[in-house]
């Protein structure tokens, strides 16, 4: 076992943990932080984004010890109660979610988009989210969210 | 959002909120004091004798609560195998054979993936670990991979019931008036096609967890399914006997189907049964590795299509032949897919007069094939829609022109086909119109012009698809096989201070039933929407359903709501006659009020449901107190949505690399309640069917293994991968549903494969190749190119 302290969505948690536990599994089996999923094992949906220290990361492919003394924003961390962030606001807007499973990491990965690349263009938005899969939108009006979000356009 | 007059509108859904701040319920995201957590032990050959199986040291492992084998399920009492929901008879009357589907491997495993062991642990790395102490001999066999060789006698064979593994041969049409026409054929054009197997590849992986209680001797199964009261009928009846009164299958939010989460699958009878043996819940997640090889695949057709023209290039007869996967079992609903959801589309937008179609189900090492997103009709408009751009090239005539000739004409309505089904209603050359006006073919010259002076090919494709949604009537479909029937439920409850809410048999996976719904009952009932919920997904809330696939859930499950809403507005106009001192016959309900004609006396919705629960005035000796009313809905035909597609391509000759230019969709889906939702499904099905021409392929080695089995090798459609596209729609009403609606959930994956590849072809025309394909990627197009030089 090994201690870790990591802020997780403003509150700070010690634990201790198995070296070998996944950054995901500790949002999810321990914390209950279930926004975050899973759905794949290869590192290649994006379903799992998280921001590290201010950067996406996909939690599937970062040990829980790894976020030893860093702070981590889940989907859960965006927005507080019954208000949205830009970002998950304009998803909305732009019916940029189905099922919404991919819909958590994607955000958080627009997110993290935005927070570098104020003004994308379509090609910037469609490279800077090919992390991320989506199986329902056909990614078309993920695009449109991303535009909305950064206030290029409105619906 | 506080219209009351929905219909129409493109309101924003109301399930957002909860997806987008990470709070929707998935089945993995539910835990049951006291779970056990599963993993299967799978096989990882396609085809072996299973012998000796030691599973004495996982046993014994740190965390282990059990081991179970087949042979502990058949010692357990009465269990069935995993039942087919569908009989096809094939030629001369002759069954389709139907082995038996055990929940684990018996005697032999049959594909990689093929579940022989299951180990229920305290925490899933414990079940793991222990599974790689269990020792299993398995005596390998050769493995049957390819269709046609599985057929042609003296190999192995998948099951000994099936010689020479067909399941059945099956015909559709008149053989001799084909065989007629083609003889006075002026022109000929053959084809051979390959419809690529496919994943569905649902983000979210499937998940079961299984809950018996011994205190009341109830089951509770969580499952990720589109349709839970199917699951329960098919495992209640006939897998685990347990009676539909004892056992409770809920699916909360599911993570995406596509059709793979229609099926009744093994791990979700084992759960159950195992949840019984050791007293405890049993929670099974898959992980995407195991989706790969244990969810069904989708496609997999081989066929040889002949079309014969006279003179004038109008069609006079279709012949085609196909073999089709069905993998190493019989999946709930795989029979049907190649037969009544294929041969039955193949006159197209067309009044080809004469069809005869032949289908092989093949048995195969490989996972179970079944319906994904389209499900034999997407099989059907590709050998249409790219023999007829074939046969345009050759009788050196326009691929818009030669589709314009043949359209069934609107005065045509209702139009019988040679192939048993009747089109209710459409306009075919109007979504055609459309299509062209938005794709701007008119400026294609310039466009290909332009692309070559950079050194590039461009082409422009068209694809006009029919589609057959919300499958039915019962007694039809039944005469065809089907052992369910295809109505749905709806109940409508209306509580006491006028909120409503509805429970019905369809379920939303994406799909945003919850909006789309609420805004026909708002609408109908002159309340807001936000008076209105949804419930869908718990067989121990929703009386009956057959769930959501096929695109059937507005036509059909819409359709039973609007049925109940109207039995609730003829209760309610009883309850004001009385109220208002009217005669029953003078009492209108408009805008969300009940009123004696041509008075200014009303009663409010709200009041009159007031009354219905404290019936202090009230007829009570005509008529029962409450306002909740059920019904069941059985449609009188299929609806049958139409378009047509164009996409526009520009290729690299010296790379092959294909880059989507336009994209164009105009679909005739009937009447729309929420254009929103619509466009997102239409543009759903692009990105799939695109994905299937360009991008993916489920592929298996000779050994039987699946090569493409995880993201890294299946290659999955990206934010890159696509353009944006143009949607947009024509209307002509489906005439036997209240709504006039016809459904648009699977039209983007029928139409967008040929559409895509008929571009590609004409932008390979210089090069004389004629066809290409799927998925048509940079190597298969650089390699065409190159021999064509």
């Amino acid at each position: 076992m090994t201690e870790i302290v990591v802020e997780i969505n403003g509150r700070s948690i010690r634990r201790q943990i198995e070296p070998n536990l996944l950054l995901v599994d500790l949002l999810r089996q321990d914390l209950d932080l279930t926004g975050t999923h899973v759905g794949c094992d290869t590192a290649q949906c994006g379903a799992c984004t998280v921001h590290i220290d201010g950067h996406a990361a996909k939690a599937c492919n970062v040990l829980a010890v790894q976020v030893d003394g860093s702070y981590v924003t889940t989907i859960e961390g965006l927005s507080r109660g019954n208000d949205m962030s830009v970002v998950q606001a304009a998803f909305k807007e732009a019916h940029g979610l189905q099922c919404g499973f991919c819909t958590p990491g994607m955000v958080m990965a627009a997110t993290d988009l935005l927070s570098k690349t104020p003004k994308p263009t379509e090609a910037e938005i469609r490279t800077g989210l090919k992390g991320n899969i989506c199986r329902c939108t056909g990614y078309h009006n993920i695009v449109k969210a991303v535009q909305i979000a950064s206030g290029q356009t409105t619906v | 959002m506080t219209s009351t007059n929905a219909i129409g509108e493109a309101v924003k859904r109301r399930e957002d909120f909860r997806f987008l701040k990470g709070l929707g319920r998935y089945t993995d995201d539910i835990n049951i004091p006291r779970q056990t957590y599963c993993y299967f032990l799978r096989s990882s050959v396609a085809h072996a004798q299973i012998g000796r199986i030691d599973v004495s040291q996982a046993l014994v492992a740190p965390g282990v609560v059990a081991v179970f084998t087949q042979a502990d399920i058949d010692a357990s009492g009465p269990v069935g195998g995993l039942p087919c929901g569908w009989q096809v008879t094939g030629k001369d009357g002759a069954v389709m054979k139907e082995p038996k589907h055990p929940i684990l491997a018996a005697g032999k495993v049959r594909h990689v993936g093929d579940p022989i062991v299951a180990v229920i642990a305290e925490t899933l790395a414990e079940a793991r670990n222990a599974a790689e102490l269990i020792d299993v001999e398995l005596a390998e066999l050769a493995a049957v991979v390819d269709m046609k060789k599985a057929i042609a006698g003296g190999g192995q064979t998948v099951h000994a019931e099936a010689p020479d593994n067909l399941c059945y041969d099956w015909e559709l049409g008149d053989k001799a008036a084909v065989d007629a026409a083609f003889a006075s054929a002026a022109h000929v054009t053959k084809l051979d096609l390959v419809n690529n197997r496919l994943i569905a590849n649902a983000i979210e992986p499937r998940v079961a967890i299984g809950h018996y209680e011994l205190a009341n001797g109830d089951y509770t199964l969580y499952t990720t399914s589109q349709n839970p009261h199917v699951i329960r009928l098919l495992m209640g009846a006939f897998v685990l006997q347990i009676p539909e009164h004892k056992l409770r299958v809920y699916a909360p939010d599911v993570g995406g189907g596509f059709g793979s989460k229609i099926f009744h699958y093994a791990e979700e009878a084992f759960v159950t049964w195992a949840s019984k043996q050791i007293l405890r819940p049993v929670k099974w997640t898959a992980d995407r590795s195991e989706s790969f090889i244990t969810d069904a695949h989708g496609r997999d057709h081989v066929t040889h299509v002949e079309m014969a023209f006279d003179k004038n290039a109008n069609i006079i007869a279709l012949k085609c032949e196909t073999l089709a996967n069905m993998g190493a079992y019989l999946s709930t609903f795989a029979p049907s897919v190649p037969t009544w959801l294929h041969g039955t589309l193949l006159a197209g937008q067309y009044r080809t007069p004469a069809i005869h179609c032949n289908v092989k189900a093949v048995f195969t090492n490989t996972v179970p094939v079944d319906a994904y997103r389209g499900a034999g009709r997407p099989e059907a408009t590709f050998i249409l829609e790219r023999t007829l751009s074939k046969a345009a090239r050759e009788l050196g005539l326009d691929q818009i022109e030669i589709r314009r000739r043949n359209f069934i004409k609107n005065d045509q309505f209702p139009y019988q086909t040679p192939v048993a089904v009747v089109y209710d209603t459409g306009d075919y050359a109007a979504s055609m119109d459309k299509a062209i006006e938005l794709a701007d073919v008119s400026g294609f010259p310039a466009r290909k012009a332009a692309s070559k002076a950079k050194g590039k090919l461009r082409g422009l494709g068209v694809a006009s698809y029919i589609e057959a949604c919300g499958i039915a009537p019962s007694s039809l479909v039944g005469s065809l096989g089907a052992r369910a029937g295809l109505f749905e439920a709806a109940t409508v409850r209306v509580n006491p201070t006028g909120s409503v809410t509805v429970l019905t048999g369809s379920h939303s996976h994406g799909q945003g039933h919850e909006t789309t719904f609420a805004q026909v009952v708002a609408e109908k009932l002159g309340i807001p929407m936000e008076s209105v919920e949804i419930v869908h997904g718990d067989t121990n809330r929703v009386p009956f359903g057959l769930g959501t696939y096929g695109s059937r859930s507005l036509a059909v499950g819409g359709t039973a709501i609007v049925n109940a809403l109207d039995k609730v507005i003829e209760k309610g106009r009883k309850i004001a006659a009385f109220l208002l001192e009217a005669a029953e016959a003078d009492i209108e309900f408009k805008d969300g009020s009940f009123q004696v004609k041509g008075t200014d006396k009303k009663k409010a919705f709200g009041e009159i449901s007031l009354a219905a629960y404290v019936p202090h005035k009230y007829p009570l000796e005509t008529l029962e107190p409450g306002l909740e009313e059920t019904a069941f809905y059985d449609p009188k035909n299929f609806t049958f949505p139409a378009g047509t597609y164009i996409c526009e391509v520009e290729i690299d000759p010296r790379t092959g690399e294909v880059v989507i230019a336009s994209f164009v969709a105009a679909d005739d889906f009937g009447n729309i309640v929420n254009p929103m939702i619509v466009e997102g499904q239409v543009h759903g099905g692009l990105a799939q069917g695109i994905g299937q021409a360009l991008l993916e392929h489920a592929v298996y080695d000779d050994n039987g293994q699946l090569k493409s089995g995880s993201y890294m090798d299946y290659t999955m459609p990206r934010a890159d991968d696509l353009p944006s596209f143009t949607v947009a729609t024509t209307v002509t009403a489906c005439t036997h549903n209240p709504l006039g609606v016809k459904g648009c959930g699977e039209a983007g994956a029928i139409g967008s494969p040929p559409a895509v590849i008929n571009a590609i072809c004409d932008a390979l025309s210089e090069y004389g190749v004629d066809h290409i394909d799927m998925p048509a990627t940079p190597a298969r197009i650089w390699a065409a190119i190159r021999a064509a030089k």
